[in-house]
C-alpha cells in the first residue's frame, strides 16, 4: 500500500530523517513512536507530499508522491499536528470547502459531509465559527477534514494531543472504528496510546527506525530482561549466600532498603525460569521473612526508553570515533574537497 | 482551481477587508470623477483613472498581504498542498480570487462613463479601453503582491515589502530621469547591475566560481559592446527601467491608443509573477 524506500530529509547539516525503509499493509493501525524531534512529523509530511524528500521515494498504491502527486494524494487523508483550519469559516462551510478540494462528486457531497459529521460527532457544531470551538472540537473538525472523500489511508499526526482524558478515549475509539475501513498511521510520543490503539509499532529515534513489530512481539523480544524484585529481612551476606545456592539465578543486585533491617534485591534468572517458590522456601527455612516479592515485566515503555537511549549512546560513541577519525584525516579530506570543487 | 478561487473570494467578504477595499476604491474614484468630469466637464474618462493609479500603492498590500503569508502562518497550506491539487492550481485560484474582488469596484466604475454620456458626447470606446487597462494594471499589482506574500510568514512584512516595490515601480519615471541619457552613464549603470547580479548569485547559490565567472563575462561583453558600438548604450538604462514602470504603460490607453504591447506587457507581468509564486512555494517544499 505504502512503500517507503531510503527516505531521507536533511535540513542543512541536520539529518531529520535518516534512510527510512518500511512498508504499510492494508487494514491495520500503525503507530509511529518516538521522542520529540525523532522525525515523526517530518516523515508524515513527506509521505503526504507536503514537503519533498532529500533522497528516497514514497510510493502510494503504485503512485510516486513526487511524480504523480495528484493520484497519490487522492488516497490519503492527513491530519497534521496543528489542524489546518480556517478560523473565519463555520464548520459546515469548512467541510464543504474540503469536500470540493478533495474532488468529491457534487451529488455525494452533502450526504458525505452529513455522514462524517455524525462519525466525529460535530453535527451540533455545524453552524459555529471554527475560531469559537474548543480544542477538542477543532481536533475533530480536523479529523473530519482528513476523512473527507473516504481516502484509503488516514495519516494522523498526534491526534490526541491537548485533549482531555474523556476526549482521548473517544478519539481512540473513533480511530479503532475507522480502522475497519481505512488503513491508519498515527504518531505519538505517548506509549500507552500506541500500545492501546496500534496493531503495529514503529519506534523512531533520531530519524532512524530502531524497531518495528507488533506491541506483543516487541515485549517478547525483551523478555530475557524479566526480573524479580524482592525485599527480604535479614543480613545481606547471608541472603546473598542463600540465593547463590539456587542454580537458576544468574544475577543478584543488592541495595539497601527503606525498611529497617531489610535489603532490596533484584534477581535475573536464566531462561526465564520461575524461582519464586524456591526463593520462598529457602528464605522461610533460614528465618528470613520475605516482605515483598514482585515479578517485573518489561513494558513498552521500557523498550522505548531502552531503544531510544541506547541509540543515543551508540551515536555518541560513533561521533567520538568519527571525530577522532576526522582529526586524523583532516588534511587529506581538505585536499579531496578542493579537488571536487575544481572538477 | 475554482474551489480555491471561490474560497478566497468569499474570504474577503466574511471579513471587512473586501468591503473596505471596495468602498475605498469607489470613494477615491468618485471624488476624482466628480472633480474632473462632473464639475470641470472634461469628457475623457481615462484622465481621472490615470490620476488614481496611486490607490494601488495603498490597496494592493492590504488585499494581498494575507493571502499566502497567513496560510503559512496558520499551517493551512498543509491542507492545500496535501490535497489533490497542483501548486499551479492553488496559486491560480488565489490570484483569480484577488482579481475577482478587484473586479467588483471596476465593474461599478463601468457605469461612470455612462453617467457622463448623459451630459454630452463621450468616447465610450476610449473610456472602456482605459478601464480594461486599469483592471489589468491592478491585476499586475496584485500578482506582484501575491508573490511577495508567498515569501514570508508575516503579513506586516509582506505588506511593507509590497508597498516598497510598488512605490519604486510608481516612481520609476522619476528614477529614470536621474540618469543622463549618454552612453557612458548607461554603461556605468550596467556595470553596477552586473556586479549586483554577481552578489545575488553568490548569496543564492553559494557558488563563488559561478559568481565570478558571470561577473567577468558580463563586464567583458559590456565593454566590448561599448567599444564596438557605443550608440547602443544611449538611453539604454532608461529602456531597461521602463520595463519596471507599471503605470507608464497605462498612459497610451488614456490618450486613446489601444496599445497591444501594453496589454501584452501587463499579461506578462502577471504571468511572470504567478510563475515566481509557484516557484517560491515549491522551493520551500524542497529546502
Amino acid at each position: 500500500m505504502i512503500e517507503v524506500k531510503n527516505l531521507t530529509k536533511k535540513y542543512g547539516n541536520h539529518m531529520a530523517v535518516d534512510h527510512l525503509n518500511f512498508c504499510i499493509e492494508e487494514g491495520q493501525i500503525y503507530g509511529f513512536l518516538g521522542p520529540n524531534g525523532a522525525g515523526k512529523s517530518t516523515t508524515m509530511n513527506m509521505i503526504t507530499g507536503y514537503i519533498a524528500s532529500t533522497e528516497g521515494t514514497v510510493v502510494i498504491n503504485g503512485h510516486d508522491i513526487l511524480e504523480e502527486p495528484e493520484e497519490a494524494k487522492k488516497c490519503i487523508g492527513y491530519l497534521p499536528e496543528i489542524p489546518p483550519l480556517y478560523f473565519d469559516m463555520t464548520v459546515l462551510e469548512y467541510l464543504k470547502f474540503t469536500a470540493e478540494l478533495k474532488k468529491v462528486e457534487k451529488k455525494k457531497r452533502s450526504a458525505m459531509i452529513q455522514d462524517i459529521m455524525e462519525t466525529v460527532r460535530i453535527t451540533d457544531m455545524k453552524n459555529r465559527l471554527i475560531k469559537n470551538l474548543s480544542k477538542g472540537y477543532k481536533q475533530r473538525v480536523g479529523l473530519a477534514q482528513a476523512l473527507m472523500g473516504y481516502p484509503e489511508i488516514l495519516i494522523l499526526d498526534e491526534p490526541t494531543v491537548g485533549l482531555d482524558p474523556k476526549q482521548i478515549i473517544e478519539i481512540r475509539d473513533l480511530i479503532r472504528s475507522l480502522s475497519e475501513k481505512h488503513t491508519v498511521i498515527l504518531s505519538s510520543h505517548i506509549l500507552s496510546e500506541v500500545s492501546a490503539v496500534c496493531d503495529y509499532v514503529m519506534i523512531l529515534s533520531h530519524g532512524r527506525l530502531v524497531a518495528s513489530d507488533t506491541p506483543e512481539n516487541l515485549a517478547k523480544l525483551m523478555e530475557g530482561e524479566n526480573a524479580l524484585e524482592l525485599t527480604i529481612k535479614g543480613k545481606e551476606n547471608r541472603i546473598k549466600a542463600l540465593l547463590k545456592e539456587i542454580a537458576e539465578i544468574e544475577e543478584i543486585q543488592v541495595s539497601s532498603s527503606e525498611e529497617a533491617g531489610a535489603v532490596d534485591i533484584r534477581l535475573k534468572t536464566s531462561g526465564n525460569a520461575d524461582v519464586r517458590e524456591q526463593v520462598f522456601f529457602k528464605m522461610a527455612q533460614a528465618d528470613c521473612p520475605i516482605l515483598k516479592m514482585q515479578s517485573v515485566h518489561v513494558s513498552l515503555e521500557d523498550i522505548f526508553l531502552e531503544l531510544t537511549s541506547e541509540e543515543k549512546e551508540e551515536q555518541n560513541a560513533q561521533e567520538d570515533v568519527a571525530q577522532s577519525q576526522t582529526e586524523e584525516l583532516t588534511e587529506p579530506d581538505n585536499e579531496n574537497q578542493e579537488e571536487e570543487q575544481e572538477d | 482551481m475554482l474551489t480555491v478561487c471561490k474560497k478566497e473570494f468569499r474570504g474577503y467578504f466574511t471579513s471587512m477587508t473586501g468591503y473596505v477595499f471596495i468602498a475605498f476604491m469607489l470613494v477615491i474614484s468618485g471624488i476624482y470623477f466628480t472633480a474632473y468630469h462632473l464639475q470641470a466637464g472634461y469628457p475623457i474618462y481615462g484622465y481621472s483613472l490615470s490620476s488614481i493609479t496611486f490607490v494601488f500603492l495603498i490597496v494592493t498590500p492590504i488585499l494581498t498581504m494575507r493571502s499566502l503569508a497567513e496560510e503559512q502562518k496558520q499551517k493551512t497550506d498543509q491542507l492545500l498542498l496535501t490535497s489533490p491539487l497542483s501548486v499551479q492550481a492553488i496559486v491560480g485560484g488565489k490570484f483569480l480570487g484577488l482579481a475577482g474582488v478587484f473586479a467588483v469596484p471596476v465593474l461599478l466604475m463601468c457605469t461612470y462613463p455612462l453617467i457622463l454620456s448623459s451630459f454630452g458626447t463621450v468616447n465610450l470606446k476610449m473610456a472602456y479601453a482605459s478601464l480594461l487597462a486599469f483592471f489589468l494594471l491592478g491585476c499586475a499589482n496584485l500578482a506582484i503582491g501575491l508573490f511577495i506574500s508567498s515569501l514570508t510568514e508575516s503579513q506586516i512584512i509582506a505588506a511593507v515589502l509590497t508597498f516598497i516595490v510598488l512605490f519604486l515601480c510608481y516612481m520609476m519615471n522619476g528614477i529614470e530621469t536621474l540618469f543622463s541619457e549618454t552612453a557612458s552613464s548607461s554603461l556605468m549603470a550596467f556595470v553596477f547591475l552586473v556586479l549586483a547580479l554577481c552578489v545575488l548569485i553568490y548569496y543564492v547559490m553559494k557558488n563563488t566560481f559561478l559568481a565570478i565567472l558571470t561577473g567577468i563575462v558580463g563586464e567583458a561583453v559590456l565593454f566590448i559592446l561599448y567599444s564596438v558600438k557605443s550608440s547602443l548604450f544611449e538611453g539604454a538604462i532608461q529602456k531597461l527601467l521602463d520595463l519596471l514602470n507599471l503605470t507608464g504603460h497605462f498612459d497610451d490607453f488614456v490618450d486613446g491608443i489601444f496599445s497591444v504591447s501594453g496589454i501584452v506587457y501587463y499579461l506578462s507581468v502577471i504571468g511572470i509573477f504567478l510563475f515566481l509564486t509557484v516557484q517560491s512555494i515549491q522551493k520551500r517544499r524542497w529546502s
